[in-house]
């Protein structure tokens, strides 16, 4: 699959930025005052100061700062790019709100009254000010605060991807060790169809499938899931159960075969063959030589497909009538309700940014070659 | 190549592949009914004078499920195709060209990766004008990314080969370095990633439909039939289930027939294991 040759944990970018590393702090511009202090103080404050320059400038901690800098830059341009880029593309909003028929003159009120009349560059500067502070703006549809809402519906996004997190990545790493185990064996060539059948899948098939199976034919869950402020806990997961599970089946085939894939990477490792070789058992191999390794690679892994839930979800929610962030970008999608398109937008790009940052840091994190300067 | 070492897997595939470019291009031979013609009351049961019964305007389903394969792997084979080059194209060029080319070219590749697809799709759309060509044009933007990231990757490792020095020395231009040596040598794994790419845009063409963002009714197509007859589902009609099926198996059979063209050149390569 497309992100599994993702690089961030490449040693060698920081070569050069600690070639210089581990000399003391310079001693050359230090003041006849200072030699004047006490050897034995003056050891301790070098060996604090060198604790802190070795901390700093420990290829570990840069590797992360840079990382978190590029997020931050990142996320600035996808403003950038949701806004103006969006102001760039042809078509007028207030003429497409009003339709063909409008008057110049209403088309013109409208603008006015959007504020769409100023120029391109002031709205952004004032709408990126707003979005720091946590203000989206007001819907043009409804004229409500867009905050209001996304504040109601974020937290049940929330709850229904954290569900299917729950289940799917245990699940997942569970099948993925199967499936090595049994490599070429029957559990793993079935563990591998049906895999690749659930990634074929439209999630609105499976929704469907399911909704027609457990909820119409045997009546076990409710159809819509519509969950309300104050409904008792017990209540809501069995109302996000079905989409939660829909989610489930979307996440979990890429999550196993990508954890798959990077568990076979460590064991095709030159070190396992040796273990295999030596006359060691299986699970001796696995649990003392391959885990260890394997370990970081299969949360990596796990980070980076947890990005599929913010696509999965938009789908899901449609589909189950769902009150969460999908289903409001959706339907402001199709009354071209754009501070609310955008609003969403740039929630779901910085989740998505946010997630991948975290699944290269735990890549960082994880190669001890990093953890150590030379 | 001998036929017998082909696996079932692959015949499958690409039976079912063949049978779906089959309606696609004969559809107004053999549907039985038009695409937009009312036959009879809404959502008649499977069988009897309707195969797969009738959708929610009393249409017959499997004319239009014929009519969908037509407009649903066009539209999609048209997007991949366009992403395809467009792609190639401009990883290819990066990679030989290098320099300021290649790092504003791949710069604003991460960017454009760093948002969701379908997020991306849905912004851009809330837009735009819905017209058709506009939705191939999106579509394929969208998606020339993950074609940009793996041809650069191909192709830097093959710009770096004697035979490409060679015709460097020999004061070749670029699209001669381009098309004539980079491309015939990066094909093999282009065509598998032809295939990803085709199944993708199928399954993202039909979610777009789903959302009602897609193709515009009343023209047939998998995922808006999807949308379409999704109200069925709660009185137990499950007509919209047979457009996603037909979804699901497209997508099916070019996985299958992708998986075993991989496999095919990675054991050409010797590698130990799949991993």
């Amino acid at each position: 699959m497309a992100p599994t040759d993702r690089t961030g944990s490449d040693p060698r970018v920081t070569e050069d930025e600690t070639a210089g590393d581990h000399l003391p702090p310079s001693q050359a511009g230090m003041s006849p005052a200072a030699a004047e202090v006490g050897a034995a103080e003056r050891g301790e404050e070098w060996a604090r100061e060198a604790e802190r320059q070795h901390w700093l400038k420990s290829p570990l901690a840069t590797l992360i700062l840079q990382r978190m800098g590029l997020s931050v830059l990142l996320l600035f341009a996808v403003s950038l790019l949701i806004f103006v880029g969006v102001e760039a593309l042809p078509g007028d909003f207030a003429q497409t709100y009003l339709g063909q028929s409008a008057t110049p003159q209403a088309v013109a009120n409208i603008r006015e009254q959007l504020g769409l009349d100023r120029p391109a560059t002031a709205r952004y500067l004032e709408w990126l000010g707003g979005v720091l502070q946590g203000d989206f703006g007001n819907s043009w549809a409804s004229g409500r605060s867009i905050s209001e809402q996304i504040a109601r519906r974020l937290g049940n996004t929330l709850m229904l991807a954290g569900f299917a997190a729950l289940v799917s990545i245990p699940l997942a790493v569970g099948l993925g060790m199967v499936a090595v185990l049994y490599r070429n064996r029957i559990p793993d060539r079935l563990i591998n169809a049906l895999s690749l059948a659930a990634i074929s899948l439209p999630e609105f098939f499976i929704g469907y499938l399911f909704i027609l199976v457990f909820a119409v034919n045997w009546g076990w869950v409710t159809f819509p899931s519509t969950v309300y402020d104050g409904m008792p806990f017990g209540a809501r997961l069995e109302a996000i159960l079905l989409p939660g599970l829909t989610l489930v089946m979307v996440v979990l085939a890429h999550m196993m075969r990508m954890t798959r894939a990077a568990i076979l990477n460590v064991m095709s490792s030159a070190y396992i063959e040796t273990a295999q070789l030596k006359g060691l058992d299986a699970f001796r191999i696995i649990a003392k030589h391959a885990a260890p390794n394997a370990v970081a690679p299969i949360v990596n892994v796990v980070a980076l497909n947890l990005a599929y839930l913010v696509v999965g979800v938009v789908v899901v929610e449609v589909v189950f009538v769902y009150p969460g962030m999908g289903q409001y970008m959706v339907d402001a999608v199709t009354v071209r309700d754009m501070p609310v398109v955008q609003a969403c937008g740039m929630i779901f790009a910085a989740v998505y940014i946010l997630l991948n940052m975290v699944a290269d840091i735990i890549g960082i994190v994880s190669n001890p070659r990093l953890r150590h300067p030379r | 190549m001998r036929w017998r070492s082909i696996p079932v897997s692959a015949w499958i595939g690409m039976a079912g592949l063949a049978l779906a470019l089959f309606c696609a291009v004969f559809a107004p031979w053999i549907a039985p009914y038009g695409e937009r013609q009312v036959v009879g009351d809404i959502w008649m049961p499977m069988g009897g004078e309707f195969l797969l019964g009738t959708d929610n305007l009393g249409r017959d389903l499997l004319s239009r499920l014929i009519y969908g394969a037509q407009t649903t792997i066009f539209v999609a084979l048209a997007a991949t195709v366009l992403s395809f080059s467009l792609g190639v194209l401009l990883s290819f060029t990066a990679a030989v060209v290098r320099g300021w080319t290649d790092q504003i070219l791949s710069r604003f590749n991460d960017l454009m990766m760093a948002i969701p697809t379908l997020i991306f799709a849905l912004v851009v759309l809330a837009v735009l004008p819905q017209r058709l060509w506009i939705l191939v044009l999106v579509m394929a933007v969208l998606d020339s990314t993950r074609v940009f990231r793996l041809g650069r990757a191909v192709a830097v490792d093959i710009a770096v080969m004697d035979f490409v020095e060679a015709a460097r020395l020999r004061g070749e231009g670029h699209a001669w370095i381009i098309f004539r040596e980079i491309l015939p040598n990066a094909l093999t794994p282009l065509l598998a990633e032809f295939g990803l790419r085709f199944a993708f845009a199928v399954l993202f063409l039909s979610t777009l439909s789903f959302l009602g963002l897609g193709i515009q009714p009343p023209e047939a197509d998998w995922g808006g039939m999807v949308k379409d007859n999704k109200d069925g589902i709660i009185f137990g009609v499950p007509a919209a289930l047979v457009p996603g099926a037909a979804i699901a198996v497209l997508a099916i059979c070019v996985n299958l027939v992708v998986d075993w063209l991989l496999n095919r050149t990675s054991s050409l390569k010797g590698a130990r294991g799949d991993g």
